[in-house]
């Protein structure tokens, strides 16, 4: 138990479950409003037990470890959303010379949902972040080529189309109801991202084969990846061995 | 972060959860013997059975009546787009290739759907049409009528996803699927958007549009919500708006919405 929760102390300092407070004559949704958020200040402790988030270089290249259980898929998921906050920052700063006004308007928008769920997971995993000490990672897209057009809404298919993959493995790994239903809020977002630069790339291809199953069993379903195969495809934009997430 | 807001953002994605608690006996067993045993490290294991209950094999949205519902929303999909292409309205080309794609889709969720209830011994939903007297005649219409459809698929399957947490058929894990098909509704909400010239995503201001489209993007939680978990994303950063904040987020929208006549509901046969 490398680390605690700040949450921690309130748990120590609030016994919830003493008989002297069930004696207590309270209105019964008070009650039930005591049982629910002693749930999920468990959970937050648990996942402050499960940390594991030192991004500390130990050798030339570095580890970024993103922990376990949830905690460790809400890492994964703050690195991907690093990862596409920082694509489009890029491309928002230097627009390919052939980028129309509606080219740049809409990457305006992208990178604002991007840097808008950057900054949630951020919040939202406190000091379980895995770059809660301060280190903050500088992404290389040097496999892209950000200088035209084409090659720009090419980059960000891949991008979207790796993050809609990304959320439709990691869900069924998620044993919260309430981190499951944040992810899914977001999931969809990325799948109208990819939707649409598909669709800027090559018009008409939002949902081809190349994505969705068109034959078969499976057919008319998005992909699904797990975080390993998520992993190795955005190894080369994280300049670190990245961990994935332990989930079993 | 305060234990009142934890049990709020709770009951933001299950308006139910007190309920859920509420109505089993056994809750109130454990919550006996954790309270004699008076020990905190206890509490990770009680924690756990108390989910297990509340949202586990025994809830009050059985698994078939959640893929029923949604092979509900799929067949009347796959009607309207029928009929969409029966109507002949839809300009050749680009537009007709998009319409003929997204009734493949639908026609494989049915049949998918059709297919794990009847492999969990269910019975399949069946014969669900678009309401004749609602299909517009104009293609602009329809096409309006198309997003308000997809927008509201994508709201519904994330709607139940927590319902599908451990469901499976066989080796299959039914919220996978179910948020395989979550994503490929919401490519094509997206691609409608765009063939009506609206952005892919959701601005906030089509929470106030006016039916069919306006009731789609409101509910218990509106299209328009800048708060997630509890925390106003709006001033967690700088730089983007109110609206970029909405449509950073889609929201759910439970069953009893879905079904009222003022959205999919009104719109079956």
């Amino acid at each position: 138990m490398p680390k605690m929760s700040p949450l921690s102390n309130l748990r120590m300092s609030e016994p919830l479950f003493s008989d002297s407070f069930l004696a207590r004559t309270l209105r019964r949704r008070s009650f039930f409003r005591v049982v629910g958020a002693t749930v999920a200040t468990s959970t937050l402790v648990l996942a402050g037990c499960n940390d594991n988030d030192d991004p500390e270089p130990t050798s030339s290249t570095p580890t970024l470890t993103l922990g376990s259980a949830d905690n460790g898929l809400l890492n994964y998921a703050y690195l991907l959303e690093q990862i596409e906050a920082a694509f489009y920052q890029k491309v928002v700063d230097a627009f390919p010379s052939d980028f129309t006004a509606d080219d740049k308007a809409a990457f305006v928008d992208l990178r604002d949902h991007e840097v808008i769920h950057r900054e949630f997971f951020r919040y939202a995993l406190g000091t379980n972040a895995f770059d809660s000490a301060g280190t903050s990672l500088t992404f290389d897209f040097s496999s892209f080529t950000l200088t035209t057009r084409a090659g720009v809404y090419a980059a960000a298919r891949t991008l979207e189309d790796t993050g809609v993959a990304a959320y439709n493995g990691a869900a069924k790994l998620i044993t919260n109801p309430t981190t499951l239903a944040l992810l899914a809020k977001i999931a969809s977002v990325e799948a109208r991202h990819a939707a649409f630069v598909r669709d800027q790339a090559q018009p008409g291809s939002f949902a081809a084969s190349d994505v969705i199953t068109q034959t078969g069993t499976t057919a008319g379903l998005d992909t699904a990846k797990t975080p390993q195969e998520v992993v190795e495809l955005i190894a080369k934009f994280v300049p670190a061995t990245i961990t994935a997430p332990i989930t079993t | 972060m305060n234990i009142l807001r934890i049990i709020e953002q709770l009951s933001e994605v299950d308006a139910d959860v007190l309920g859920r608690f509420d109505s089993r006996r056994a809750v109130f067993k454990t919550l006996g013997n954790t309270a004699k045993l008076g020990a905190l490290a206890a509490a990770p294991a009680f924690v756990s059975s108390l989910f297990q209950k509340a949202y586990g094999q025994t809830t009050s949205t059985g698994v078939i009546d959640v893929l029923n519902y949604a092979l509900t929303l799929e067949l009347l999909e796959e009607d309207f787009y029928k009929k969409m292409v029966a109507a002949g309205k839809v300009p050749t080309g680009a537009p007709q290739g998009a319409i003929n794609l997204i009734l493949k889709h639908e026609s494989a969720h049915v049949k998918l759907l059709t297919d794990t209830v009847t492999a969990l011994k269910g019975t399949p939903k069946t014969n669900v049409k678009f309401k004749a007297s609602a299909f517009p005649a104009d293609y602009a219409t329809q096409l309006a009528y198309a997003q308000a459809l997809e927008d509201t698929g994508v709201r519904a399957y994330k709607g139940q996803a927590g319902n599908l947490i451990g469901a499976m058929a066989g080796t299959t894990s039914l919220l996978q699927v179910a948020l395989q098909i979550h994503s490929v509704e919401a490519r094509h909400a997206a691609h409608i958007r765009t063939m009506r010239m609206q952005a892919p995503w959701i601005p906030a201001a089509d929470s106030n549009l006016p039916a069919p489209l306006g009731p789609v993007y409101t509910g218990a939680t509106r299209e328009d919500n800048v708060m997630q978990a509890g925390v106003d994303v709006t001033k967690l950063g700088s730089g983007y708006s109110a609206s970029d904040a909405a449509a950073a987020f889609d929201e759910v929208l439970t069953m009893a919405e879905v079904t009222d006549a003022s959205r999919a509901g009104g719109l079956i046969e």
